[in-house]
């Protein structure tokens, strides 16, 4: 039963990451990619990684997808055109070097939690019940400083942002 | 392993059937609240075999007007994406009732049934992270319908679901500091405490600013008066203008399903879910030391009614705003939005992270 969902969530998510390459329209390929989201928080929640299951959404599909989609559809992006492709001596070059990337980090991971199931709740802190807490537990008391740089990092990001958008203040 | 089954099944169909009949209700109700508010008769016409129910048939000849219609789609619009999008918002609206408690846990068949389709230990999010997916259907509708007034429909729409989502988001968290849980049946088991012995600890009376706001937000959510400027449906146009048949009633289902979806929502965080002051287990307690014993199950079947009692209220109560303000100009949504709404919200929340920590 376990199997069967992940195998089902797992193809849902590389066929719709496929989709999005094979795909000529930007809109279709944006929610190929909203897809491949929701894919991935299903394997999350197989995991009981609930809390990083509803975030992926919130936050990927929910917040940043739609801003993409926002994009496209205000640029009025029509389909691609196939353009003759003048590289065409990369291909033979691009296809093994992408499928030695693979099989190099498939390995890796293979071989790192190869015979032992990894579940998000074995790392929690003891005494701790479900995900949420042991995640606010690690990012208060280990994780404080990359925390608190990335949250300076995104207000970086916000005040750029509003530099660009208004040239005078 | 067979009688969990039927259980689960049971409690997604009660669910399912129970908040598309309430919505189809809904629809009546408007007509007649508004018919009595404007002192008009309403609704009163549709009949079979001459038998009227104060017009409640309005709403089956409503539907199969809804489907008996013709289906088009504009010729260089997106056909796919045109009939997409009326289904991913009702979808999304629909699976966020999934988290809400109903009811106590309970035994029956020796087992312990929560009231409710999952228990998440992230419920709250989960309803959260729906909602803001059923912003897809409005972008969607308004794009794919290659009609300018759509299109410009579904852009006010959207901006306008995020701008109120983040306040939402902080509303929410200032419940979740209080109550200590995200899983929405502990957070109803926790409102069944007594403050000073004889006030329930409901949300509205820990967080009344935020139960307000929270309000405020859940109404420009379902994009209905006052917030209705994504539709308009009497002068400017909104973004299902292209639909019609079937597809244009899933958008209007949509409104009414995330009506009760809010009610109930509100109902959850902030009036005690389906708790009753001074209900416990075994019948009234009240404070002055005066019991009024009860059997398990009546106590089990009272609690499941004022949950029911309680959504329908709000239901009422949305359903009067509707009706009693008028619409907001773009910029005034956009204003009170994000200078009034959401900067109180985030000092609520300043307020109640420090009440917490200074009480505890």
């Amino acid at each position: 039963m376990e199997l069967a969902i992940f195998l089902i969530l797992s193809m849902i998510g590389i066929a719709s990451a496929l989709n999005i390459l094979i795909q000529r329209h930007p809109i279709y390929s944006a929610l190929s990619l909203i897809l491949t989201f929701l894919s991935l928080a299903g394997i999350y929640i197989q995991m009981q990684a609930e809390f990083i299951a509803v975030m992926q959404v919130v936050i990927y599909t929910g917040a940043i997808m739609v801003l993409f989609v926002f994009v496209i559809m205000l640029l009025n992006v029509k389909a691609e055109e196939r353009v003759p492709n003048k590289l065409i001596g990369m291909r033979y070059v691009g296809i093994p070097l992408s499928l030695l990337l693979v099989t190099a980090l498939g390995l890796n991971i293979f071989q790192s939690f190869s015979g032992q199931t990894l579940r998000v709740s074995d790392v929690s802190t003891s005494g701790l019940t479900g995900n949420t807490q042991s995640i606010g537990k690690l990012l208060y008391t280990q994780y404080t400083l990359p925390f608190e740089v990335t949250s300076i990092l995104l207000l970086v990001g916000i005040v750029g942002a509003i530099i660009m958008a208004k040239k005078e203040l | 392993m067979m009688t969990s089954l039927t259980i689960e099944v049971g409690k997604v169909l009660l669910v399912l059937i129970g908040v598309l009949n309430l919505a189809a209700v809904l629809t009546w109700m408007e007509r007649k609240q508004s018919a009595v508010m404007q002192d008009r008769i309403g609704a009163n016409r549709a009949s079979i075999l001459g038998f009227r129910a104060f017009g409640l048939f309005q709403v089956l000849a409503d539907s199969i007007k809804m489907f008996a219609k013709e289906d088009f789609v504009p010729p260089m619009g997106n056909r796919f994406l045109h009939t997409l999008a009326p289904f991913v918002s009702a979808f999304f609206a629909l699976i966020g009732f999934a988290a809400i408690p109903f009811g106590n846990v309970i035994h029956l068949f020796g087992k312990d049934i929560s009231l409710q389709v999952i228990d998440l230990n992230v419920g709250i999010l989960y309803v959260f992270a729906t909602m803001s997916l059923g912003i897809y259907g409005v972008v969607l509708a308004g794009w794919s319908s290659n009609n300018n007034y759509a299109f410009l429909g579904g852009m006010r729409g959207s901006s306008q679901m995020f701008s109120y989502e983040i306040t939402i988001g902080t509303t929410i968290l200032g419940v979740l500091m209080i109550f200590e849980s995200l899983s929405l049946q502990t957070i109803v088991q926790a409102q069944g405490e007594l403050l000073w012995g004889f006030i329930p600890k409901w949300g509205v009376v820990v967080q009344p600013i935020g139960c307000l706001l929270f309000l405020v937000a859940g109404i420009a959510e379902t994009k209905r008066v006052p917030f209705d400027l994504p539709e308009g449906e009497s002068e400017i146009i909104g973004y299902f203008v292209e639909y019609s048949s079937m597809k244009f009633g899933l958008f209007m289902l949509t409104d009414f399903v995330e009506t009760i979806l809010i009610a109930s929502l509100v109902t959850t965080l902030f009036f005690g879910g389906w708790q009753i002051p001074y209900l416990m287990r075994d019948g009234f307690h009240f404070p002055g030391g005066f019991t009024v014993s009860l059997s398990g199950t009546s106590v089990s079947l009272l609690q499941v009614l004022s949950y029911c009692v309680k959504v329908f209220f709000f239901c009422w109560f949305l359903l009067l705003v509707r009706w009693t303000l008028p619409r907001f100009r773009y910029d005034q949504l956009m204003r009170l939005g994000w200078k009034m709404v959401f900067p109180i919200s985030i000092l609520n929340l300043l307020a109640t992270s420090l009440l917490v920590l200074l009480l505890r």
